[in-house]
């Protein structure tokens, strides 16, 4: 790791405020992405600007249909979250599943939404709830937030503050998890809110995406069998030691029957 | 250089440090604690598992800098003396160990499962240790002393 400045700002005025003034700096949730980051020299910024001692950035809120979280909440705050567990259970589910318990215990909502890595679980129910980011600045659709590969439509100094989720009428998460990692291979998101279906697929490309042949599908009728003989296509999707592209395709389709299945 | 103060295993402890120290490196180099491991230094492996304000953290993915103000506790807080606490003469009278290097994270774990909860079942452990790897036992003996050691601990 190079060395770098370490900032520790109490509010989120503050915490732009020291972006801004730095050479290059670099907002820092959990870190349980951006150490290692740090440790393997693929990043050098000159300040590092650590978000934990910001209570805004905490807390989850139940309101009218739609459950806010804010960004400095660990996915073992949301997997342990009452509130969450009743409004969504399949979002408390999803926290409950990313990494191990010692990572869940430190890496946070808001930094595995902004860090958009291709296999993390919380982008699938960003998009599968047609959830919003709410930053310091403006709010911004699920759909429109997660642009590529590791990348986002954040601005340069754009801070996430919390993730807004409407509470569907029923959802689940399945993922077939890398088995050392636990980062999803394919982790499928479905929800249902009156007529409107949605399904979001995570791991499988460079990107989270919605299956909207699926979601047509299901639309008419809720059901595995729906799915089963639906496959999305695999053109761009990742191809590596872990899984070829044509065995994520069909996990897909598995994941996504699955889901169905358990959200009844 | 900015400075860092934390309480560890009871000890108010402090000291001038590189932003970029881990807190396991800051536990090991500058406190000489070295029950806590490195295993892998990548986060997957759980050799350097201790508890920071009561949960169970990975020392080598988190700054010392983040730790100030906390409390932290390793491996060495848990013996009173000779006496070995509960979840350590577990692993001893179970034999959950084999060169013993992922020892002190396994332990630490355990014992952050059995405060959460004390009734642990085998597939309870089992999924409270996908963050810790052994590469000698392939778990089982692990399993049995972790079961075990819950259950002594609320005894």
């Amino acid at each position: 790791m190079y060395e770098f400045n370490f900032n520790r700002p109490a509010s989120v005025a503050d915490a732009l405020a020291a972006v801004a003034d730095a050479d290059d700096g670099q907002f820092m949730a959990g870190g349980q992405t951006m150490i290692p980051v740090l440790k393997q020299r693929l990043a050098m910024p000159s300040d590092v600007v650590e978000l934990a001692k910001i209570d805004d950035l905490k807390g989850i809120a139940v309101d009218g249909g739609t459950v806010t979280i804010g960004a400095m909440m660990t996915h073992s705050e949301v997997h342990n979250s009452s509130d969450v567990a009743s409004a969504i259970p399949a979002l408390a589910d999803l926290a409950g599943m990313i990494g191990d318990p010692h990572v869940r215990n430190r890496g946070t909502i808001g930094g595995s939404v902004a860090n958009n890595d291709p296999a993390a679980d919380y982008p699938a129910a960003v998009v599968g709830l047609g959830a919003t980011v709410v930053t310091d600045r403006r709010e911004m659709a699920g759909d429109d937030f997660f642009v590529d590969l590791f990348e986002t439509a954040l601005a340069e100094g754009e801070l996430i503050t919390a993730v807004r989720f409407p509470v569907p009428d029923k959802a689940a998460y399945m993922k077939f998890p890398n088995p050392a990692s636990r980062y999803a291979i394919v982790g499928v998101f479905v929800s249902q809110s009156g007529s409107d279906v949605r399904v979001a697929v995570t791991g499988a490309g460079p990107c989270v995406f919605r299956a909207v042949a699926m979601e047509t599908a299901l639309a008419s009728d809720f059901s595995a069998d729906a799915v089963a003989g639906i496959f999305v296509s695999g053109d761009d999707f990742n191809n590596d030691i872990h899984a070829s592209a044509e065995y994520r395709v069909h996990l897909v389709t598995v994941m996504a029957k699955r889901a169905v299945a358990k959200a009844g | 250089m900015p400075s860092v103060s934390m309480t560890v295993n009871g000890n108010a402890v402090g000291g001038d440090i590189e932003g970029r120290t881990l807190l396991v490196d800051f536990i090991r180099e500058h406190l000489r604690l070295t029950g806590t491991h490195v295993g892998c230094d990548t986060s997957q492996c759980g050799a350097c598992v201790v508890h920071v304000d009561g949960t169970s953290v990975k020392s080598c993915t988190m700054l010392a800098l983040q730790a100030d103000g906390c409390q932290v506790e390793t491996i060495e807080s848990l013996a009173d003396g000779d006496t070995l606490h509960p979840m350590q003469e577990a692993f001893r009278e179970h034999h959950g160990l084999q060169c013993g290097f992922c020892t002190p994270g396994m332990v630490m774990t355990a014992v952050a499962m059995a405060k959460e909860n004390p009734n642990l079942t085998e597939s309870d452990v089992r999924r409270g240790l996908e963050g810790n790897f052994c590469r000698c036992t392939g778990y089982q003996n692990i399993v049995e002393s972790i079961v075990a050691g819950a259950k002594a601990m609320q005894g």
